[in-house]
């Protein structure tokens, strides 16, 4: 049996190009992952019954020579994503019944590329939270120990692709969605620059922040899964790669420079063990050469303020189009308001309800310069500083979380659980790309909890992302 | 924060207990995100334009009645080629 749980799929396509195996013994092998794990991990919502036929058609196409980026390749999909004639949900009871009528430009592009969809996962319900605590069925734990979360809100995806369930996964990353599981899970996860994957079948949670991340055991794996997901999408105006050469550093004098933000080691409720695993692999890059330079960028530390207004805001728009009417749950009652109050009342979990309300707040007339207004403008000046930096330094490092995976239950807080995005929030608001690498263990309770640490850089280079990744898997 | 006008505005039915958790639970979020109060912001700050151009000319992309019964088929209430719902005025 094929060892999945450390398969890559860099690894797999070689195996499969080679004959070696056949895309229907991956399948085989993630299912037994599934069937050993899902008891106490619950990373899937549904695993698809067709998932063995797609693998057969698979492997039709491997023996005919045809040859795919993903071509057989088992991939896990967040619960948010559209598969034509698949049931999504957003994890939420006011989407039961509701079966997609199209798919997302990203499952049609993966689905060129030959990828196969093995099951869609848990998060936290519409993609809001950290813990997939909140979603409207149960809570995903994590595999390395399941009284702890496995993050989120993509908990599903992380776990699934770090026990085996799946050999990659797609999330979806607001303020950290993809990230942060990824570094709980132990595995790595991209947020890529905002535009380049379409949204389009993406269920909108915040418009001006979402963008779809791939998930998977190594840099190269999530790079592979980028490169078939990525491209302008006419159904999505949002959407937008620049067709690009060979990247090339314009200046090479800051090519191997990487900033750390000044005040960044002061952060609040930063985690010794973290912060020893972060001086570790700044160390460890310096001597492959890297020179880590101070950077300031001024305002970062409004940057969950500045996310909890917008991202609300945006988020009471966009769930307005759940009202019983065109899909999903109705809970009727005597007149249309009540089908309103009562369909999304009890249809909506309380985290989803908090949000809406939160957002209507400020958005309503009175309130609407001073929160949303200022919170866009300081976003807008956020942004240009992280430019500003990007001139002096290639990339920026700095701990994915400010902890290792906490415990289900113990974020009971709303505001506690906001505060675990710290790290990951500015780039959702910059839109610029930055990527989770696994770094190394934290030991807690005897358990060894994963760690991860997070680069960031300009718009549209990934490369640097990949580039420096891979090292930090070569030295950590 | 006037909870209850904010509920029917976002069409959400809440419980009186929720109304009260809710609120206090507001009241810690609002203290944080005030924070954005403190910046002072010169009025000409424009806001990012990195915007590109996508709009194209109108074009016969959509086949009419291409998803009509997929979509008709998901609704709870239907009948024909309509949604219904209850009276709106």
């Amino acid at each position: 049996m094929i060892d999945v749980k450390t398969l890559s799929i860099e690894k797999a396509r070689e195996l499969l190009h080679k004959g070696e195996v056949t895309s229907v013994d991956l399948v085989t092998a993630c299912l037994e992952e599934a069937k050993k794990n899902e008891g106490e991990t619950k990373a899937f919502l549904e695993i698809f019954e067709d998932a063995m036929e797609q693998a057969k058609e698979a492997d039709k196409k491997i023996k005919a020579g045809e040859r795919g980026a993903l071509l057989g390749i088992p991939i896990a999909t967040k619960d948010n994503i559209l598969i034509e004639g698949k049931r999504a949900t957003g994890a939420s009871k006011i989407l039961e019944g509701y079966v997609a009528p199209y798919d997302s430009t990203v499952v049609a592009n993966l689905k060129k590329a030959g990828a196969i969809f093995i099951g869609r996962t848990n998060m936290d319900e519409f993609a809001m939270g950290s813990s997939t605590e909140n979603s409207g069925f149960f809570t995903t734990s994590n595999p390395h120990d399941k009284g702890r979360v496995a993050g989120g809100s993509s908990g599903g995806s992380a776990a699934a692709t770090a026990y085996g369930g799946a050999l990659g996964g797609l999330g979806s990353d607001t303020g950290g969605s993809v990230r942060q599981p990824a570094s709980f899970c132990g595995v790595v996860g991209l947020k890529p620059t905002y535009g380049s994957i379409s949204r389009y079948g993406l269920m909108a949670m915040g418009s001006s922040l979402d963008i779809i991340g791939p998930i998977g055991k190594t840099v190269a794996d999530t790079e592979i899964i980028f490169n078939a997901a990525k491209g302008t999408d006419k159904m999505d105006s949002t959407s937008f790669y620049p067709e690009m050469g060979p990247r090339l550093r314009e200046d090479d004098t800051k090519n191997k420079k990487i900033g750390v933000i000044k005040g960044l080691m002061d952060t609040e409720g930063l985690d010794k063990s973290v912060k020893d695993n972060f001086d570790e692999i700044i160390s460890k890059l310096q001597k492959e050469g890297y020179e880590i330079e101070e950077v300031e960028i001024p305002l970062i530390e409004l940057s969950l303020a500045v996310y909890y207004i917008i991202m609300p805001a945006e988020v009471s728009s966009n769930t307005a189009r759940f009202d019983g009417v065109k899909y999903g749950l109705l809970k009727p009652g005597k007149d249309l308001m009540e089908d309103y109050m009562n369909t999304r009342g009890e249809g909506f979990g309380a985290e989803v309800r908090r949000r809406i309300i939160l957002g209507t707040y400020v958005l309503s007339s009175g309130y609407h310069d001073a929160y949303y207004g200022k919170a866009n403008k300081v976003r807008s000046i956020l942004r240009k500083n992280f430019d500003k930096a990007f001139e002096k330094v290639s990339a920026i490092i700095t701990p994915t979380t400010p902890t290792p995976a906490f415990k289900i239950g113990e974020k009971s807080d709303p505001l506690s659980m906001y505060l675990a995005d710290i790290f990951t929030v500015p780039t959702d608001l910059t839109k610029g790309p930055s990527i989770s690498v696994p770094s190394g263990f934290a030991e807690v309770d005897g358990k060894q909890l994963p760690l991860g640490i997070q680069i960031s850089s300009p718009h549209y280079r990934e490369d640097i992302l990949f580039e420096i990744g891979k090292v930090i898997e070569k030295i950590r | 924060m006037d909870i209850k006008k904010l509920a029917i505005l976002a069409r959400l039915k809440l419980t009186p207990k929720e109304e009260e958790s809710f609120a206090k639970e507001f009241e810690a979020i609002l203290a944080y995100v005030d924070q954005i109060k403190k910046v002072d912001i010169s009025d000409d700050s424009e806001e990012s334009t990195d915007l590109v151009n996508v709009m194209r000319d109108d074009d016969e992309s959509n086949q009419t009645g291409a998803m009509t019964e997929k979509l008709l088929s998901l609704s709870p209430d239907r009948d024909g080629d309509y949604i219904k719902v209850k009276k709106i005025l």
